[in-house]
């Protein structure tokens, strides 16, 4: 094999965040429209390579993945370790926004996975006139809890390998064996109680099922792509979302929970013609 | 029916490496079907079929034999392709001592979907 570069490019951004001082990876590649990427609970980043590295994306859109504090190579705040992390929808839809206008963006794109499926519901909610459109990756308006997250972190039970054995159901069956191992890998990289804390968002507080009828997909395009084999925010949840947004809803085939990572060319297969209508300025339309 | 278990995970080489620290007895319950399978630094090393008066296990992964035929179908499920998809349905409780089910998911998993191709 010959040594080559990826065309992405990752900096650390220093800006304040939630009010402190915070030191963030971002990777980017390709220029045009921005597309803000927010990856799932406990992962980072990484989950987005796929896509910064597909040129049919980069041609017309600058593709911007950050880790959220604490996850992959972003920092948590000083003074962490005297904390347990917990993310809350308020720091989660702040950050969003935060960072968007540290790095100037216009009215971007922004595509969530998972957490960030349900997150980019409450930007529909209360930003809506802030992006160019909103692209819902396993979006659901809530998931009951189905195991009890205590055992994401507690010391005498390996994080990241517990962490990676419970989502790896999630990954669709029919996914190709290194897209789902790196996925896992994802996982077992997360620091300690990371998973745990976004899960207070995703199980609890990012419940947005009683103001689902308040988001109008007329004000900002809505976009809902989700995998067959997604169990946890389920095609059932999806569909509830798009009958009372008027979003466009899509079942992707053969993909499960981390569509991006888990099979990227058969995920980019969906999203092509989404960013495509985004692009030539076209409005989603009720489902 | 889970006689040709143990074949089915002490073959595989990788399984084995994955659970080579799991040492543990727990019961597999398909119905009114109970069977307490035990684990030796990840070999199946027993596989006893119930009725059982007092067994003793750390934990119990419990379903009715159309949840199992589902998560062990050829085609997969949307829905039925994971114990805590299961879990989720109320279609498999999992009960006791989870600690070793927890330290090991992925390699009581792989456990588990070889269970189904025993029982196949």
């Amino acid at each position: 094999m010959s040594p080559r570069f990826e065309p992405a490019i990752g900096r650390y951004l220093h800006l304040d965040l939630l009010g402190k001082p915070h030191r963030l990876y971002v990777e980017e590649a390709g220029s045009g429209i921005p597309l803000i990427c927010l990856h799932t609970a406990g992962s980072d980043g990484r989950q987005y390579r796929g896509l910064l590295n597909d040129a049919r994306i980069t041609k017309d859109y600058r593709v911007i993945v950050f880790d959220m504090p604490w996850h992959g190579k972003s920092s948590p705040p000083v003074g962490w370790e005297n904390e347990d992390y917990r993310l809350t929808s308020r720091d989660y839809v702040r950050m969003i926004l935060e960072i968007s206008a540290a790095l100037e963006l216009d009215r971007p794109v922004v595509m969530g996975c998972s957490i960030g499926g349900r997150i980019v519901l409450h930007l529909a909610h209360e930003h809506p006139e802030k992006f160019r459109a909103i692209i819902g990756l396993e979006s659901s308006p809530n998931v009951d809890p189905y195991y009890d997250t205590s055992w994401l972190h507690r010391a005498d039970v390996h994080g990241g390998e517990v962490c990676a054995g419970i989502v790896s159901g999630l990954v669709a069956p029919t996914a190709p064996n290194d897209g789902r191992w790196e996925t896992l890998w994802h996982y077992m990289q997360s620091g300690p109680g990371v998973f745990k804390g976004d899960l207070y968002f995703y199980m609890i507080d990012g419940d947005i099922s009683d103001k689902l009828d308040q988001i109008d997909a007329r004000r900002c395009p809505l976009y809902l792509l989700t995998g067959e084999y997604d169990y946890s925010c389920t095609t059932e949840g999806t569909l509830e979302v798009a009958r009372r947004t008027g979003a466009q809803a899509t079942i992707m085939k053969d993909l499960g929970h981390f569509p991006m990572s888990e099979n990227p060319e058969k995920f980019i297969g969906y999203l092509l013609p989404v960013l495509e209508e985004i692009r030539a300025g076209k409005t989603a339309s009720a489902a | 029916m889970l006689e040709h278990l143990a074949a089915h995970v002490n073959h595989d080489a990788n399984l084995v490496r994955r659970g080579r620290s799991v040492n543990t007895t727990f019961l597999l319950a398909i119905d009114e079907a109970y069977h307490l399978v035990t684990v030796a630094e990840g070999k199946i090393t027993g596989v006893r079929p119930g009725p059982f008066i007092t067994p003793n296990y750390s934990f119990a992964l419990r379903a009715s034999r159309e949840s199992w035929d589902k998560l062990w179908s050829e085609k997969p499920i949307p829905g039925f392709t994971d114990i805590f998809a299961l879990v989720k349905k109320k279609l498999l409780r999992i009960e006791g001592d989870l600690h070793p089910l927890m330290t090991h998911l992925i390699y009581f998993k792989g456990v588990i979907a070889a269970a189904g191709r025993a029982t196949s």
